[in-house]
C-alpha cells in the first residue's frame, strides 16, 4: 500500500544575495551611497549564493527521511523552507498537517518565563489549542524530568535541563510533520539515547520526520531513506545505509600522505600527515593485524604554550574510535620552534574497513588546526565473519575445566 | 493519520501576499501568549511594576501643567488643566509604547522569527496589547483625580473605546511600517526618536486642538492622533464636542494602518533572511 505524501518539494531553489543575508541590515547612509553607486555604474555587483538548486523529493506520511551533507550544503535552508520560515526563490514546497520543528535547542523559549509557560508558548507557536497542550503536559514533564522546576524561570535551568525540556516539548507536541536539525549533537550519551528512542516512537506513531544530522549512525538507524545534499543539489537519494556509504567514500580517495602548504602568519602549522606500515613505507592500505604508525609533521614558528596534538580515527560513519593525545605522553612536546616530527603507533585493534584519520592541534581554549579528514585508510584482514564491529581485540580467553564427577565431589556431594 | 488534509504551500511570492485572516485566527493564542509574555517579563523585572504605568503620564502632565498652564497660560477650557494633560498623556504614552514595541517586535523576537514559522504579523499585533494594561491603570488614576477635582464624564463616555480603537489602529499602522523598515535600516530607530518628539508637539496633548483655527483645523487633523485625542477627552472629561474635521483623523488612522500593513506584508517573507 502506498501512503499519501506528507511533504512534497518541487524544484525548489533558494538564492541569497550576499548583500542581503548580513548586509540586509544596513543603515540609511549605506542605502543612499549604494543607490548613488548604482546610479553611476548602472548596477552594483552583488554576489549571490544558491543555497538550494532545483531540489525535488517527496516524503510519504509516516516516513522518516534523513538529510545528510557537509556544512553549507543547504540542509538548514531546506528545513527553513519546509517550515516556511523563509520562502524559496523558485519552486514550491508543500506540507500537510501541523509542522513542528526543532531547528535549534530552546527555539521559542523565553528565559524569563517558567518551564510551564514556555511549554504553552511553544504549543501556541505550533498553533495548538490550549486544551491539547494541557493534555500533553504530563508526558512532557515526565520525559524532561524537570517536574520540580516547572514553575521556575528557565533561565535558572542548567543547560542539561533546558535541553531536555526543549526536546521534550518539540517531540511531544502534536506535530504531524517533525523537522529536526542536529539537536542530538548536544547533551550527554544517556540523553541522546532517550532522544533517539523518542524519535523512533514518533516514527511509530505514524508521524512524518525529516532528520538532519551529522550523526550518520543515527540517520541509518532512524531513517529508512535519505537524501544527500551537496552545494544545494541532491547528489543521491535512496536507502540510508547506501547513501551514507556513498557520502562517506565520495571524494575520499585513500590517501597515505598529505602535505600542507605553509600558512603565512600562523604560529604553527601542520606540514604533513602520513600513515606507515610495519616496514616503514607510507601506504593507505594496511594490515589490520599489525600495528601501524601515523606521522605528523608540525612546523612551529612561535611557540604556543601547552599546545596539544590529537590524532583521531573515525569510521566512515563518523564514529570516533580513537583519539590519541600528545598530552597523554609526558615526555613529548612541541614547545620549541622548528619542525617536529611526531609518530604515534596504533596497535592492531581496529577491525578491517575504511577509516579516516583526523588531526587536531590546539590548546584548552583554541583550535589552531583541525583537519577532520587528513587521511583515509583501509585496513585489510579477516573480519572473522563479524563485519559489524569496529574494534577487533582478540581478547584473551581462559578456561579451567573439571569433569562433572570431579565437580560434584568438590562440592562434597560424593 | 493527519487530520487536517489541507496542503500548506511555500512558494515565491515576491512580496505579493495578502493577509490570511483565517491563519491569524488560528494563531490568536500565540498573539495572546506573546502579549502575556512581554507583560510578565516587564513586570517581573521591574520593581515598581504598575507604578511606572502612572508615573510617566503623571510626570508629563505635571511638567506640562507648570510650563503650559502656569507659564504660557494655555487654557484647557472648563476642564482642569491637570486632568486635561493627564488624560492626553495617558493615551499618548500608550500610543508611543505601542508603536515602539511594534517597531522592535521583529528584532526582539528574532530568535523566533529565524527558527519557527508563524504569521509575522503576530509579533506587532501582540506588541500593541501590553500597553493597554498600563493605560488601564492610568485610567483608574484619572477616575480618582476626576472625582477629586469634581469632574464627571458625560454621555460621550461610550465613545472612549472608539477613540482607543483608532489609537490602536494608528499605532499598529505606524508600528508595522516601522518594523518592516527597521529590519532593513537599523538606524531608523534614531530618526524615529526625533520624529516622536516632534509628533508629541504636533498633537493636542499639552494644548487643546482649539488653538488651531480656520482652514488649518482640517490640515492639522491629518495627524491621526489630533482627532482621536479630542474624542478621547470629550468622552472622558466632558470636554467640548469635536467638530466634523475629526473625520480627517479617522481617515488618516485607517490610511496609516493600510500603508503599514501593506509594507509589512510586502516584506514579510524576507524578514527571516534579513534579521
Amino acid at each position: 500500500m502506498t501512503r499519501p505524501n506528507a511533504i512534497e518539494v518541487e524544484s525548489v531553489s533558494k538564492r541569497y544575495l550576499l548583500g542581503e543575508e548580513r548586509g540586509g541590515v544596513r543603515d540609511l547612509r549605506d542605502a543612499f551611497s549604494s543607490s548613488l553607486l548604482r546610479l553611476r555604474s548602472g548596477w552594483s555587483p552583488r554576489d549571490e549564493i544558491w543555497s538550494l538548486r532545483d531540489v525535488s523529493f517527496t516524503v510519504a506520511e509516516g516516513e522518516a527521511l534523513g538529510v545528510i551533507g557537509r556544512n553549507g550544503a543547504g540542509k538548514s535552508t531546506l528545513l527553513k523552507i519546509l517550515t516556511r520560515i523563509t520562502e524559496p526563490t523558485s519552486g514550491v514546497s508543500r506540507t500537510r498537517g501541523r509542522v513542528g520543528s526543532l531547528l535549534e535547542v530552546g527555539t521559542g523559549f523565553h528565559p524569563e518565563l517558567t518551564g510551564r509557560e514556555n511549554i504553552h508558548l511553544n504549543g501556541a507557536i505550533l498553533g495548538m489549542p490550549r486544551r491539547s497542550i494541557e493534555g500533553r503536559l504530563d508526558e512532557i514533564v515526565e520525559f524532561s524530568g524537570v517536574e520540580r522546576f516547572l514553575d521556575t524561570p528557565v533561565k535558572r535551568y542548567s543547560s542539561g535541563m533546558y535541553l531536555r525540556l526543549a526536546f521534550a516539548v518539540a517531540a511531544h507536541l502534536d506535530a504531524d510533520v517533525l523537522l529536526v536539525d542536529e539537536v542530538l549533537a548536544v547533551g550527554d550519551a544517556e540523553f541522546q539515547r532517550r532522544c533517539l528512542g523518542r524519535m523512533a516512537d514518533v516514527e511509530r506513531e505514524g508521524r512524518t520526520v525529516v532528520f538532519v544530522s551529522h550523526n550518520l549512525d543515527s540517520i541509518v538507524r532512524l531513517c529508512p531513506r535519505s537524501i544527500w545534499l551537496d552545494q544545494g543539489e541532491i547528489v543521491a537519494h535512496g536507502p540510508s545505509a547506501e547513501i551514507v556509504d556513498r557520502y562517506l567514500t565520495a571524494g575520499l580517495q585513500r590517501t597515505d600522505r598529505r602535505v600542507f602548504d605553509p600558512v603565512p602568519g600562523a604560529p604553527l602549522e601542520l606540514r604533513s600527515v602520513s600513515a606507515h606500515g610495519p616496514d616503514g613505507a607510507s601506504t593507505s592500505v594496511l594490515r589490520r593485524d599489525k600495528p601501524f604508525t601515523v606521522d605528523v609533521g608540525i612546523e612551529v614558528t612561535h611557540v604556543v604554550p601547552s599546545c596539544n596534538v590529537v590524532v583521531s580515527i573515525q569510521t566512515r560513519r563518523g564514529v570516533q574510535v580513537l583519539q590519541e593525545a600528545l598530552s597523554d605522553q609526558t615526555d613529548v612536546d612541541i614547545d620549541r620552534p622548528g619542525l617536529h616530527e611526531l609518530t604515534v603507533t596504533i596497535p592492531p585493534v581496529l577491525a578491517p574497513g575504511e577509516y579516516i584519520v583526523g588531526i587536531w592541534i590546539g590548546t584548552d581554549y583554541d583550535d589552531v588546526v583541525w583537519i577532520e579528514d587528513a587521511l583515509a585508510l583501509h585496513l585489510e584482514g579477516d573480519t572473522g565473519g563479524r563485519p559489524d564491529r569496529v574494534i577487533q581485540l582478540g581478547a584473551d580467553w581462559r578456561s579451567s575445566f573439571s569433569a562433572r564427577g570431579d565437580h560434584d565431589r568438590e562440592l562434597g556431594r560424593g | 493519520m493527519i487530520e487536517d488534509e489541507r496542503w500548506v504551500e511555500n512558494r515565491a511570492t515576491n512580496g505579493r501576499r495578502g493577509i490570511d485572516v483565517g491563519e491569524l485566527r488560528r494563531y490568536r493564542e500565540l498573539i495572546w501568549y506573546l502579549a502575556q509574555r512581554d507583560l510578565k517579563v516587564r513586570y517581573k523585572q521591574a520593581l515598581l511594576g504598575g507604578v511606572w504605568a502612572v508615573a510617566q503620564p503623571l510626570a508629563g502632565a505635571a511638567i506640562f501643567t507648570v510650563v503650559f498652564s502656569r507659564l504660557a497660560n494655555v487654557s484647557s477650557g472648563s476642564t482642569p488643566y491637570l486632568l486635561f494633560a493627564f488624560a492626553g498623556f495617558a493615551l499618548w504614552t500608550y500610543f508611543t509604547t505601542a508603536v515602539n514595541q511594534a517597531r522592535s517586535s521583529l528584532i526582539s523576537n528574532a530568535s523566533l522569527i529565524t527558527k519557527v514559522y508563524f504569521p509575522r504579523l503576530v509579533a506587532p499585533l501582540a506588541s500593541v496589547l501590553p500597553g493597554l494594561v498600563d493605560l488601564g491603570v492610568a485610567l483608574g488614576v484619572l477616575a480618582a483625580l476626576s472625582a477629586a477635582l469634581g469632574s464627571t464624564p458625560g454621555a460621550a463616555i461610550v465613545l472612549a473605546p472608539v477613540a482607543l480603537v483608532f489609537t490602536m489602529l494608528a499605532a499598529l499602522g505606524a508600528g508595522t511600517l516601522l518594523a518592516a523598515l527597521t529590519v532593513r535600516y537599523r538606524d531608523l530607530q534614531q530618526v524615529f526618536t526625533v520624529v516622536l518628539q516632534l509628533w508629541l508637539f504636533a498633537s493636542p496633548v499639552a494644548y487643546p486642538s482649539a488653538l488651531v483655527e480656520g482652514s488649518w483645523r482640517w490640515i492639522y487633523r491629518i495627524n491621526p492622533l489630533a482627532g482621536t485625542l479630542d474624542v478621547w477627552r470629550w468622552s472622558l472629561l466632558d470636554a467640548p464636542r469635536p467638530g466634523p474635521e475629526t473625520l480627517v483623523s479617522a481617515l488618516t488612522s485607517l490610511l496609516l494602518l493600510a500603508v503599514g500593513l501593506a509594507v509589512f506584508q510586502r516584506n514579510e517573507r524576507r524578514f527571516a533572511d534579513m534579521i
